[in-house]
């Protein structure tokens, strides 16, 4: 967060060094056009808007384009009527135009010249980039067959790619949003209540009466509608307890700060759990009628007191106990809210189960302030013929692991795509949507030795990114504001639809994925999967047939339908049969223990950092997402680095101060391409550090992005994988410092 | 007729969408801003405690700036935002200096501009662009003579504060703590 004298400073910088003296300012004035200056009061006259959601993150909330009258665009404001937003869209939102003004974007198709591996570029016309895409794919199917094919994903484009990978054959169709953050905790709580969270999560916030965060920073991830009710929540006089090594911006809201030794919040949870159980302050009236394993449950954490969890965790028993009492008093207005990245230790899924188990004894599930029992409209498929079945897919690349993967794991495909005697399943051609995979997947070492060796990758982007400097072919992509894409249809407390439309004309040469997919489709003889001309056919079908229109929508940009899954809430003594084994909340998971793993959570401990090494911690900042914005000119004004969070005993034993910057390496010797500014803080433990994920970019195209701060996800060599569904937990890497430049 | 603002120190999460949305209502240069963030820490490990604020020109009654001017771009408008006549601004930066909040700066067109309460908007009955896209709606905005205007209601059951108090300029941007 800039603060404003470093935000004048770094402006300077931006327009080359513009001189902040009275004299300069003359000349500059001299050469201003005096109607320039005179310009009418209103800067927002003779604005027009058009209807679109967000593409930012993944909260996707509606909002209106705004064009001014030369049809430039120039603000994007939220959508009253959409509950993602409520109107107010987080600064990457509001923020979205400098995605659309970015100079760096990628404005052409690009073929790769020379040999595999070499930087070298040429522009290419559409039709030879892909023409290029379907003859290598068509080689591929040829050599291996579809299976071999295999699409990595992120955001609205990859449905487009993904129709024309089915039609041709693969099911090979993964996003790192699963195995990399959120996957473990839809295991757990669909373990638990047979059914996962999805997105966005149905935490009833706003009528909470206390909040809990594992380690969930919300404010500083912009998940916009949680943060605007966490807001509501405060103004309610709701209770906050936040568990975190760092004093996080919701933890300063907080009435209860648990700054724990990181990797030990299983034992806590266990703690809280026994306290609700021997305390007997659980809904027993819930828990007699809907929940299975009560009894396996007090015996199992019997002894696991708040005494016990005090050595593990540094959190006093009483306040073990009191918090616990706090969430027993507001129950079942009680959210232990499940988190989202929770790719930590390995042992994910189990402490998402607790987790779950936690918000099952409060009976906060299908509760009012709670969890709300959410619901979507379902939209029919616009017609195309039936797709081949594959001969294999993701599963067969586990080898037999990760039986409850719900959704493909990124690394198994990553390892798959590496030839070895044991790999049956070899993947050999990649194409690469949305998702810049050498920020995004730790292991880097791995992810490089299959990009080598793989036949051909393609590369979907708006902005050339570190992932595109591994493709044979790029194809530029236009931004969300220059394009139709699907409906959103994601669930809330009401089904809603939200349409994105067509802002600009796209920016260069720059085309959406649906026309790429259609193209790359009916160049492999696929046509019959692509049945119109224009997306704008698809669309106005699916509307159609829920009773509404293109033509409506373009208008209302969001439109509310009426619940038919009943009510938001289970009614006083309801029978309710969950989607689990025993049709009971499963305190106690049968599919857990038929697969061989603990069915109820057991604590492990986890190696800590060794002497003179710190545990690298990671998050987000309110305006930045992922690495795709750390070119973006609105929001790098905002935020143009990351920092390194020490506390201030460590840096005085280090004798580091306050903005030096700093070189990190971690313990397998991996030191930081670039360094990154300290910022020495009381909002820290001694024995961990924090950065925001997302800077330290190495593609030299990223203008203002380059060479800006440590990326985090290049530190992380040592990844824990969770042995229920494969995700990888990254939060076991220790990091030390260098104060002289390793690179000289 | 007072415009002022109230800003919820509790809910404020420091996101700058505020400072985003300023921009590109008021198309405001990259790498420049109106309003801004800043955040203060207070004690030591594990007892710390942190402000966040979104701050911005205080629209003072006893507005320095307006008094310093050599030209009389700056000035007072009814309701008492203070506003800069760009075609009026000799660039001089004396406004600057004299401020307390450093909430001025100078536009590279050559004048100094700053904070309008966004004038344009409220004229219409609309909301600063500010407070109107806020996602945790701790910004008030509006008339500190009506009783029933939203910043009089924030302000009535809440303690508050305003910066730079001895500085004297009475200044109308409210923390509410």
């Amino acid at each position: 967060m800039a603060n404003r004298r470093d935000f004048i400073k770094v402006s300077a910088l931006g327009i080359g060094g513009l001189a902040v003296s009275a004299s300069a300012f003359n000349i500059l004035k001299a050469a201003v056009p005096q109607d320039l200056i005179n310009k009418d009061s209103d800067p927002q006259k003779g604005l027009r808007r058009y209807p679109t959601y967000c593409e930012v993150c993944f909260w996707k909330c509606a909002g209106w384009t705004y064009t001014d009258e030369d049809g430039k665009i120039i603000k994007i404001l939220g959508n009253e009527e959409d509950p993602h937003c409520n109107g107010r869209l987080c600064p990457r939102g509001t923020g979205g135009v400098g995605m659309y003004n970015d100079k760096d974007r990628l404005t052409t198709p690009l073929i790769r010249e020379g040999e595999p591996g070499s930087q070298t570029y040429r522009k290419a016309s559409w039709d030879e980039a892909l023409s290029l895409v379907a003859t290598k794919m068509a080689e591929i199917k040829e050599k291996y067959g579809p299976e071999a094919m295999a699409l990595f994903n992120h955001g609205s484009s990859g449905h487009y790619f993904g129709h024309m990978l089915k039609a041709y054959g693969s099911s090979n169709i993964v996003a790192p949003s699963y195995a990399q953050c959120r996957g473990p905790r839809e295991v757990g709580f669909t373990a638990t209540f047979g059914s996962g969270v999805g997105s966005p999560e149905p935490t009833d916030i706003r009528d909470t009466r206390c909040l809990v965060l594992i380690g969930s920073h919300l404010g500083e991830n912009m998940h916009n509608g949680q943060v605007q009710e966490m807001s509501d929540a405060i103004d309610k006089g709701a209770t906050i307890i936040t568990v975190d090594p760092r004093l996080s911006t919701a933890a300063s809201k907080s009435k209860y700060w648990l700054p724990i030794k990181p990797s030990t919040d299983l034992a806590l949870l266990l703690a809280w759990i026994h306290v609700l159980i021997y305390e007997e302050l659980y809904d027993k009236e819930y828990i007699d009628k809907y929940a299975f394993g009560l009894d396996q449950l007090k015996k199992h954490v019997k002894n696991m007191t708040p005494e016990w969890a005090y050595g593990i965790t540094t959190i006093k028993p009483d306040v073990i106990r009191k918090t616990a009492r706090e969430m027993a008093n507001a129950s079942p207005a009680t959210i232990i809210h499940p988190g989202r990245h929770v790719t930590w230790y390995g042992d994910d899924t189990q402490r998402a189960r607790a987790v779950a188990i936690l918000n099952a004894l409060v009976g906060s599930w299908g509760r009012r302030g709670g969890f709300y029992f959410k619901e979507s409209l379902k939209l029919p498929h616009y017609p195309h013929p039936e797709y081949p079945k594959p001969n294999w897919s993701w599963r067969e690349t586990m080898n037999g692991k990760y039986p409850l993967a719900g959704l493909a794991i990124s690394n198994t495909l990553i390892e798959a795509s590496i030839p070895s005697e044991e790999n049956k399943h070899q993947i050999h051609g990649w194409l690469v949507s949305g998702t810049n995979l050498p920020l995004t997947m730790p292991d880097k070492a791995t992810l490089a030795k299959a990009m080598q060796s793989l036949d051909f990758i393609a590369v979907v982007d708006t902005m050339p990114m570190e992932i595109t400097g591994w493709a044979d072919v790029i194809l530029p992509e236009c931004t969300y504001l220059e394009r139709w894409d699907d409906i959103r249809v994601s669930p809330h407390r009401e089904p809603y639809l939200a349409l994105r439309m067509p802002a600009a004309e796209p920016k260069g040469d720059t085309k959406p994925a649906w026309w790429m997919a259609k193209q790359i489709g009916e160049k492999l003889g696929l046509g019959a999967y692509f049945d119109y001309e224009d997306y704008t056919e698809v669309l106005d079908w699916q509307l159609q047939k829920v009773g509404s229109s293109l033509e409506e929508m373009k208008k209302i940009g969001i439109k509310k339908f009426d619940r038919k899954s009943g009510g938001l809430y289970l009614l006083p003594g309801e029978d309710y049969e969950f989607n689990t084994n025993s049709g009971k909340i499963e305190l106690f998971s049968t599919d857990l223990q038929a697969e061989g793993f603990d069915p109820m959570p057991v604590f492990t401990q986890h190696a800590e950092p060794p002497q003179g090494f710190y545990r690298l911690i990671y998050g987000r900042a309110p305006m930045h997402t992922f690495s795709r914005t750390a070119n973006n000119p609105n929001l790098t004004a905002l935020m143009h680095e990351n920092t390194c969070w020490i506390n201030p005993k460590v840096a005085d034993q280090w004798g580091i101060e306050n903005s030096q910057y700093i070189w990190l390496k971690n313990q397998d010797g991996i030191v930081s391409d670039f360094p990154i500014r300290v910022r020495v803080t009381e909002r820290i433990r001694w024995d961990s550090i924090y950065m925001v994920h997302g800077f330290g970019h190495k593609e030299h195209k990223l203008s203002l992005a380059y060479g800006k701060g440590a990326a985090d996800s290049y530190m992380i060599t040592n990844v824990m994988v969770d042995p229920i569904m494969g995700g990888t937990g990254m939060r076991g890497n220790f990091v030390t410092f260098l104060t002289e430049d390793p690179h000289v | 007729m007072r415009y002022a603002m109230a800003i919820d120190t509790r809910k404020c999460v420091g996101c700058s969408d505020c400072v985003v949305a300023c921009q590109t209502e008021n198309n405001v240069p990259i790498g420049y801003c109106r309003d801004w963030i800043t955040e203060t820490v207070d004690g030591s490990y594990p007892n710390v405690e942190i402000e966040l604020r979104t701050e911005r020109c205080n629209h003072c009654d006893n507005a320095p700036c307006v008094r310093c001017c050599p030209t009389g771009a700056s000035h007072i408008v009814d309701g008492g935002a203070v506003l800069v006549t760009p075609n009026k601004c000799i660039g001089c930066g004396a406004c600057i200096q004299s401020c307390p909040y450093d909430a001025r700066y100078s536009h590279p067109e050559g004048y100094v501009d700053k904070c309008t309460f966004c004038n344009h908007r409220v004229i219409k009955g609309e909301q600063p662009a500010c407070v109107s896209v806020c996602p945790t709606k701790c910004m008030y905005f509006g008339d500190l003579d009506d009783p029933d205007s939203d910043v009089s209601k924030a302000l009535k059951n809440r303690k508050y504060k305003a910066l730079a108090p001895e500085a004297g300029t009475k200044p109308h941007i409210f923390y509410m703590i």
